[in-house]
């Protein structure tokens, strides 16, 4: 353990010697949640430089866990994500809820992501960006794909794509007919549910074009006509549709698949009070605001509604009734145990 | 007696310096890493303890061991296509040609690794897919009547990686081949050799040194490349790597990502090893 110790003792000196040159805040966030303009008008009130890290969720969890927490001051992991990652690798800190204020929030979704949050008495995250998954289709090509499933249709060959990674296995799932999530306290039944997707996907590998793993590898996709439809996020298809009427986020039938995107502090994080203080600032419903301009998803902050760009809230309202928000299926935190067993029939589905 | 001493010490003390940042070097950056994955791969995660289940794993599924056979397969397959393109090439720079054409060849074979190799696979990415460059030439000059793939199969990725490997074959057979002196094949075809003879008996068996190490470079970029195999394969991408990365990343399974990357290092080895015995080569020939 002695070269952890030298190893320790070099990152603290590194970062301390970063620490002295000007106060700043390390976050580590998604694409298009911490524009620039947002970046300076922050800078400008509080005089604390703000350095931007773009991850996704697996990679937040993994770069958290190979410093144990350190690095970062502030962190945006999906709410699904929070209470597994800190039961198995106590990466996060407990949040000190005094020093958030909690009336610039909508308020059921503050006690939602609370609630889902708790460990021991302790809530360790606060919503912040909240979207769906679910199809993006180009509606002259492609009308009739309703739900996750239609994207096996064997008109569709080598025209669609998606990610091989859980949102996939939970969509189609629920587009068979079962409930995965119901599932997730049940590893047996969870099993079974699983193989029979993997199986189903493993049947419709002819008519994937290729997974995509980024999203501007699948926007290209969508805009170039390679694919037809595919498996994305709400924001994805919105984007596309100011470019191309024809193409649009569609609810599936059997669901959207939510997510909410929270805070979180790591275990280490340097500087606390800048974390509090880039919460409580972004919350604002007007700065709020240029953060769904520049994410393409709506935020947890109340009143931010009204300064919203029109063109996205009639998206918005386009792909999505009343009945459709309803409908939803909102991710509850993953138990331990259940990604090996996802990882497998992904790992199966990707060798087929 | 104490004059020598001291007079020596320094000559030590200035090696030791030397040798320092190759020492800390191999330590910290090669030797410590590997221990560390080693001691991962091999401890159990809840129980704590020793185990060898991420070891069974890789035999004990399919999936695993048939991904590394079909990698390294790929990679031995491309190590041979670099070097049947790359040989003409070498030789055509370091014999057929003088002076400052020389130069401006070697250099036109330099050129692409000035950029990333990741901006090079979003160029192959450009040129080859649907909506590609080549696919619509070719619909313009009227060959076909709509739109051709030619991304996301296992030719792609061999052409992403003879393409990104090609340079690390050139330039070992340039500098062997530089060094063949041209009296010898002169005296070749004074002998009555033809061009296959003394391409045999002369040419190939000077040049295997390079031939050697440029097929070893080769075969293990190849082996341990990651993004060609993932942006040009597509769906039917399999590398090993990716395994690797897969278990780490999105898994969380380090355990599992460090035993495969311990079994790539030694599977790796170990097939270096039998292509310099099959083909009757010594390790410290080539290097030395």
């Amino acid at each position: 353990m002695k070269k952890t110790s030298v190893l320790s003792i070099a990152i603290a000196l590194s970062m301390s010697a970063s620490a002295q040159a000007a106060e700043e805040l390390r976050l580590l966030t998604w694409g298009g949640y911490a524009p620039q303009n947002v970046i300076d008008l922050f800078e400008k009130e509080t005089g604390i430089e703000v350095k931007v890290t773009n991850s996704n969720n697996e990679e937040m969890i993994s770069k958290l866990r190979a410093t144990r927490g350190s690095g970062f001051d502030l962190a945006q992991p999906s709410q699904d994500r929070v209470l597994g990652a800190q039961k198995d690798h106590k990466i996060y800190k407990p949040l000190d809820l005094s020093k958030i204020d909690r009336a610039q929030f909508i308020p059921s979704m503050l006690s939602a992501t609370e609630g889902q949050s708790t460990l021991k008495g302790e809530v360790y995250a606060v919503p912040h960006v909240w979207g769906s998954s679910g199809l993006v289709v180009n509606r002259a090509d492609a009308a009739d794909i309703k739900d996750y499933t239609d994207l096996c249709n064997a008109a569709y060959e080598g025209k669609v794509s998606y990610r091989l990674k859980r949102p996939t296995l939970i969509g189609f799932a629920y587009a068979m007919g079962e409930d995965p999530f119901a599932a997730y306290s049940d590893e047996d039944k969870y099993q079974q549910i699983m193989d029979k997707v993997g199986q189903k996907l493993m049947d419709c590998k002819d008519n994937v074009k290729t997974y995509w793993s980024g999203g501007d590898a699948l926007l290209n996709l969508m805009r170039s006509g390679e694919t037809v439809a595919a498996m994305a996020w709400d924001a994805g298809g919105w984007k596309l549709n100011q470019e191309n009427a024809d193409i649009t986020f569609v609810a599936p039938a059997s669901g959207a698949l939510g997510w909410i995107d929270t805070f979180v502090l790591p275990r280490k994080t340097k500087n606390e009070e800048a974390a509090y203080k880039w919460i409580n600032f972004v919350m604002q419903p007007d700065i709020a605001a240029m953060i769904t301009d520049s994410a393409g998803n709506f935020t947890a902050s109340k009143g931010s509604d009204e300064y919203v760009d029109a063109t996205l809230k009639s998206q918005y309202q386009a792909s999505f009734s009343a009945a459709d928000i309803d409908n939803i299926k909102w991710y509850p935190p993953v138990p331990a145990g259940l990604e090996k067993i996802e990882g497998k029939i992904l790992d199966r589905v990707n060798a087929y | 007696m104490s004059t020598i001493s001291r007079s020596r010490s320094p000559i030590k003390l200035g090696m030791w310096l030397l040798l320092a940042p190759l020492c800390l070097w191999l330590l910290l950056l090669i030797i410590l890493p590997h221990l560390e994955l080693l001691t991962y791969s091999l401890s159990a995660p809840d129980e704590g303890g020793f185990t060898f289940e991420f070891y069974g794993e890789f035999f004990g599924e399919s999936l695993y061991w048939r991904t590394f056979l079909r990698t390294a397969v790929m990679s031995i397959l491309a190590t041979i296509l670099t070097l049947l393109i790359g040989f003409p090439v070498a030789f055509f720079i370091a014999k057929m040609i003088k002076g400052r054409s020389k130069g401006i060849l070697f250099a036109m074979c330099l050129i692409p690794f000035w950029v990333s190799e990741l901006v090079r696979t979003f160029g192959w990415m450009i040129l080859l897919r649907e909506s590609g460059v080549i696919s619509t030439a070719l619909q313009w000059l009227g060959f076909i009547d709509s739109g051709v793939e030619l991304l996301y199969t296992d030719a792609t990725i061999m052409l992403g990686l003879v393409y990104s490997a090609m340079l690390f074959m050139v330039v070992p057979l340039v500098s062997t081949l530089d060094s063949l002196d041209d009296s010898y094949i002169e005296a070749g075809y004074d002998l009555g050799g033809n061009n296959w003879n003394i391409l045999r008996e002369i040419v190939i068996p000077h040049a295997m040194p390079g031939i050697v190490s440029g097929c070893i470079i080769v075969f293990m970029l190849s082996l341990g490349n990651y993004l060609t195999p993932v942006l040009l394969g597509g769906k039917d991408s399999l590398w090993f790597t990716e395994q690797i990365y897969t278990q780490f990343i999105t898994r969380f399974n380090w355990e599992q990502g460090s035993a495969f990357g311990i079994l790539l290092l030694i599977l790796s080895s170990l097939i270096v090893w039998l292509g310099l015995k099959v083909t009757g080569q010594s390790f410290t020939k080539t290097m030395g």
